[in-house]
């Protein structure tokens, strides 16, 4: 933790601060240990989907869960990507990547940006009423999705959006709000007033303070924001399937294809390797910015 | 002969009319995704995409999500040209509300009624006189399925009766055999419960229960029914609680477990093993003294559209999914029986085969509770048998009450 | 100790709640405009989607909602379903477990790794990558893991410990419990990253005097920083607690809601009746019943915070 390669607009004090490490000490053992034992617990369903993957289907019938392969055999993975049926196409989940990148490059902006102005609003401009519109949100994002379904449904049919792309866009959006609004407004909530006043003395209106003050100094909590947008839009099922239109079903559309079926045969191997595959995308968001995930917070979206 | 000529007459007529206008794209919904069933929907396809027009493929994997698909999608505006369901009373309101497409001309140009057998399959598409769906397949649920050699360990014959199974069952287990498979899902206990309920009490007092809601006659007979069902519990294994249907089969398909109840699909799984029916398994058709045939299956809605090009295509595909040609392939590929007489099933194997002979005598038909139930109550029901399947404290007069409950307030 | 905390307390942004509070300024139109999406979304959506609810729960809806209106039936019913009072008593288990032990394990990691580790990067990237699953799988996972003959029980038992026993989706009673691992597993990587984060937010001069005074580490961590982790806390809290009333996926990626019926939701009571079972007003009833403990929680902190601001004025 000694490299800042974020450009953070505050000055926020960086790295772990608990005892400092001196050589060896049985203190220094436990923290080691516990850490170990909860990353075992946190990749032992990882090592049994990597293992089933690489097996052949006699081979997992006979069990031995935990076991290396006794004849390693990339072919499911082959078959995931390329050769697996999902329906009457059997082109594995290559198809419906690109929707999944289409959809969510064009969601998560947009969830983005309107999120930041709401928590903006709320943190500087309250109006009449705009707490209370806040809570509903908030109580909104208690809502099962399913239950608001229907009149989602009747009104994007009536402005002509239902099945589109900038439909399932507009979906995504609104469901991002509550919790991204809540993660902006806490942000800028903790932001020293004494910017926004000398904002203010500088005669910038709402606009003006928001472009030239907040956005740049909103880059941190941004990356938060991405990196949650980012893995719940790429892993959304059910508004991809509903909303999204024949033409634009994402990646999820096929997993769910080749891992669920009632009365099929399964495959297990195929489908532990198209799981992999299709968090890859999100893993990726983590492993690379995993570093300003937890500095984009510290930079005051959660300070208390 | 006379319909396949009219229906190739048809499907020719159809070809040039809709060459003439131009070639309709038909977006079919279906939840067939793994392999087997993907070779069974592309015999479909093939067939619509050489007459001209072009099937669209929109696979949805797991039934629910299927048809709760096509449901928002209807109400979005946005209807799909054909959609998968299973026969039963969920597409009602589709019917009631003028969404789906009339097929009753076609059907009686074709003489549908007349050609499917049996009669109670068509019942899931005529409605008070009017087609409103095509059956493609029939698929039993009464079979149970049973390894040669785990009876052969255990010293004993195959079972030719539940009861007779149960007397054989401590010597299974003493053999280290799990003597009844069975996974975890809801719908597999109460699939097997259901079986189990035709078996004990034949058809005639099972349709006046289940059918005509006779309350009295539930009372006086469930209570057998929930008993014997508790014993069969006994000779499960612990495991069973979370197992998927296929991994229940496949304890019976490596011998390690004796009997399965399930419906016809299991044979896939004996099938992809190399197992031969008579030889490593046996098929029993239930109830053994006077099989029956259960008639699930699927069937295919044809939404209403705006453009009569594709309402053409849609009747055009109606009528290629009942022709005899399609319903061999079809069903050949997807391992179910066809919904008429006149068609080739001589690939069948012999567990097929067997329920082909049993399908042509009328008296032999165990009709799918789902045309006489709502999936609400089927729903309900499907709770109470898991809950009394896992549940030991539940006595066998509470079930009942609690069964009598749900089919008093049957919709 | 007295004059660290108080140090602490005036270092921390004085908000006491998810929702801090700031003074309301001039109406502006613009503000208004920007956060028009906002207006349509928690009016247009939500409580126009919430009153629809309410209204359907009152009809006897099935495929489609429709505005016949059966009174109270819907109520009667779904109150005198045994899996539905299933659901109720499972999501408050549930929802006390693994909120519990999700901030526990949470804070407790995040605690681990500001030990000045090494590879701290990929310790968070272990504990974070469930997170990114599909749960259809990572659910199958598990129950194979729990599974007596195939799982963890069965390799250690190989190994020599013959009476040990670890299969708790297999049995009723102790199903729930093993929801709540496959949870924890899935989501306390989260949980761990705010958590983190938030320590990292604490001011720096905190630690030095804490120092100085001779606290113990650990008793820095637990009575003078975590306290001030407010936000953190909150947010987490939030996050965890939608998580625990929505909770659906997991349970039907680890047990369907069996053995039997004994790790039902309301969540997936909701949905079923919803789709699938065909029953809307049964559906919306739950729901219904589903939110109210909800908007309880928000009225009463919307209260104690108006309670509070009055009481700031008159001072």
């Amino acid at each position: 933790m000694s490299t800042n390669a974020l450009p953070l607009s505050q000055p926020i004090v960086d790295g772990p601060r608990g005892a400092k490490p001196k050589r060896i000490t049985p203190a220094r053992i436990g923290v080691y240990a516990f850490l170990v034992l909860s990353a075992l617990f946190f990749l032992l369903p990882l090592w049994v989907m990597i293992v089933t993957s690489l097996k052949g289907m006699p081979e997992i019938r006979l069990g031995h869960l935990f076991n290396w392969p006794a004849e390693l055999t990339f072919d499911p993975w082959i078959k995931a990507w390329d050769t697996a049926c999902t329906g009457r196409d059997c082109n594995g989940l290559k198809p419906g990547f690109w929707n999944s990148v289409k959809i969510t490059l064009l969601s998560v902006p947009v969830s983005i940006v309107v999120a930041m102005i709401n928590g903006y609003a709320l943190s500087f401009w309250r109006y009449k009423g705009s707490e209370l519109l806040f809570a509903v949100l908030i109580f909104g994002a208690f809502v099962p999705y399913q239950v608001v379904i229907y009149p989602l449904i009747i009104g994007l049919r009536e402005v002509g959006l239902f099945a589109t792309l900038p439909g399932i866009v507009v979906v995504h959006t609104i469901f991002g709000m509550p919790i991204l609004t809540l993660l902006y407004r806490n942000f800028f909530a903790s932001l020293p007033a004494e910017l926004f006043k000398a904002g203010r003395v500088d005669g910038a209106g709402f606009w003006g303070i928001f472009f030239r003050i907040m956005l740049p100094m909103s880059v941190p909590i941004t990356i938060v924001a991405v990196i949650l947008q980012t893995t719940g839009i790429w892993n959304d099922f059910l508004f991809g399937t509903v909303f999204a239109g024949r033409e634009n079903m994402p990646m999820t559309v096929q997993l769910n294809n080749i891992v669920t079926t009632t009365t099929g045969i399964r495959e297990y191997n195929v489908n532990m390797a198209a799981t992999i595959l299709t968090a890859a995308v999100p893993l990726v968001v983590y492993f690379v910015s995993g570093k300003w995930f937890v500095r984009g917070i510290a930079a005051g979206a959660v300070k208390g | 002969m006379k319909s396949l000529l009219s229906a190739v007459a048809l499907t020719a007529a159809a070809l040039m009319s809709s060459t003439a206008v131009h070639a309709a794209d038909v977006e079919v919904i279906h939840w067939w995704t793994s392999g087997g069933e993907q070779a069974a929907v592309s015999v479909f396809a093939r067939e619509f995409d050489a007459s001209g027009d072009k099937w669209v493929d929109t696979a949805i994997a797991g039934g629910e999500n299927a048809r709760s698909a096509t449901l928002q999608r209807i109400l979005g505006g946005d209807p799909p040209g054909a959609a998968q369901f299973n026969p039963g009373r969920q597409y009602e309101e589709l019917i009631a509300g003028g969404q789906l497409l009339d097929l009753t001309a076609l059907a009686e140009k074709e003489g549908w009624e007349k050609l499917i057998r049996p009669a109670s399959i068509s019942s899931a598409c005529l409605v008070d006189g009017k087609w409103w769906c095509v059956p493609v397949n029939i698929h039993s649920w009464n079979w149970a399925w049973a390894s040669t050699a785990a009876f052969k360990k255990a010293g004993v014959e195959l079972p030719t009766s539940f009861d007779d199974f149960l007397a054989k069952a401590p010597k299974l287990k003493e053999a280290g055999i799990i003597p009844f498979a069975i996974g975890g899902e809801s719908w597999q206990i109460n699939g097997a419960f259901g079986v189990l309920q035709t078996s004990l009490l034949g058809l005639e007092k099972r349709e006046k229960i289940l059918k005509d809601k006779d309350l009295e006659l539930a009372k006086a007979e469930m209570p057998a029914v929930f008993t014997k069902w508790r014993e069969f519990k006994q000779w499960s294994d612990e495991g069973a609680a979370n197992r998927n249907w296929n991994d229940t089969t496949n304890l019976v398909v490596t011998d390690q477990a004796g009997m399965q109840i399930m419906g016809d699909w299991a044979r896939g799984e004996f099938g992809v093993a190399g197992k031969q029916p008579g030889v490593d398994y046996a098929c029993l058709a239930l109830p053994v003294d006077a099989p029956t045939v259960s008639t699930g299956g699927d069937i295919f809605l044809f939404p209403k559209q705006s453009d009569p090009a594709v309402e053409e295509a849609q009747l055009k595909l109606a009528s290629q999914m009942i022709s005899p040609r399609v319903q061999a392939l079809f069903n050949n590929a997807k391992g179910s029986m066809p919904v008429r007489d006149d068609v080739d099933m001589s690939l069948a194997d012999d567990c097929m085969k067997k329920g082909l002979e049993i399908i042509k005598n009328p008296a032999n038909i165990a009709e799918d509770a789902g045309r006489w139930l709502s999936n609400d109550t089927t729903g309900q029901m499907n709770d109470l048998v898991a809950q009394f399947w896992s549940d030991d404290t539940m006595t066998v007069d509470a079930a009942v009450a609690k069964y009598v409950e749900i089919l008093q307030n049957a919709d | 100790m007295s004059q660290v905390a108080q140090g602490g307390g005036a270092a921390a942004v004085p908000a006491s709640s998810a929702f801090p509070v700031r003074r309301r300024r001039k109406f502006n139109y613009q503000s208004v405009l920007g956060t028009l999406p906002m207006i349509i979304t928690a009016i247009g959506v939500f409580v126009i989607c919430i009153i629809f609810s309410v209204i359907w729960s009152f009809t006897n809806s099935k495929v489609f909602p429709n505005f016949n209106f059966v009174g109270l039936a819907q109520y009667q019913r779904l109150w005198t379903t045994d899996r539905w009072l299933i659901s109720v008593q499972n999501v408050v288990i549930f929802g006390a477990l693994s909120m519990v032990f999700g901030m526990v394990f949470g804070y407790l990691l995040a605690v681990f790794m500001d030990q000045r580790i090494k590879q701290e990067d990929l310790f968070r990237s272990i504990f974070l990558y469930p997170f990114a699953m599909s749960l259809v799988v990572t659910g199958l996972v598990w129950q194979w893991m729990f599974d007596p003959n195939l799982g963890i029980q069965a390799a250690v038992r190989q190994i020599g410990w013959t009476s040990f026993s670890l299969a708790p989706l297999v049995n009723k009673e102790t199903a729930l419990y093993g929801v709540v691992l496959g949870g924890l597993w899935n989501g306390v990587g989260v949980t761990m990253a705010i958590m983190l984060a938030g320590l990292r937010g604490v001011d720096a001069e905190i630690w030095k005097a804490a120092k100085v005074d001779g606290i113990p580490t650990w008793k820095t961590y637990l009575f003078i920083v975590l306290p001030m982790m407010r936000g953190a806390i909150a947010t987490a809290f939030i996050l965890q607690l939608t998580g625990v009333v929505r909770v659906f996926d997991i349970v039907i990626a680890m047990t369907q809601g069996g053995p039997g019926i004994s790790t039902q939701v309301p969540a997936i009571y909701v949905i079923q009746h919803i789709t699938d079972r065909a029953n809307v007003g049964q559906g919306m009833a739950a729901a219904t019943m589903m939110l109210l403990p909800v908007l309880l929680l928000i009225v009463v902190q919307g209260l104690l915070q108006w309670n509070a601001k009055r009481k700031q004025g008159r001072a």
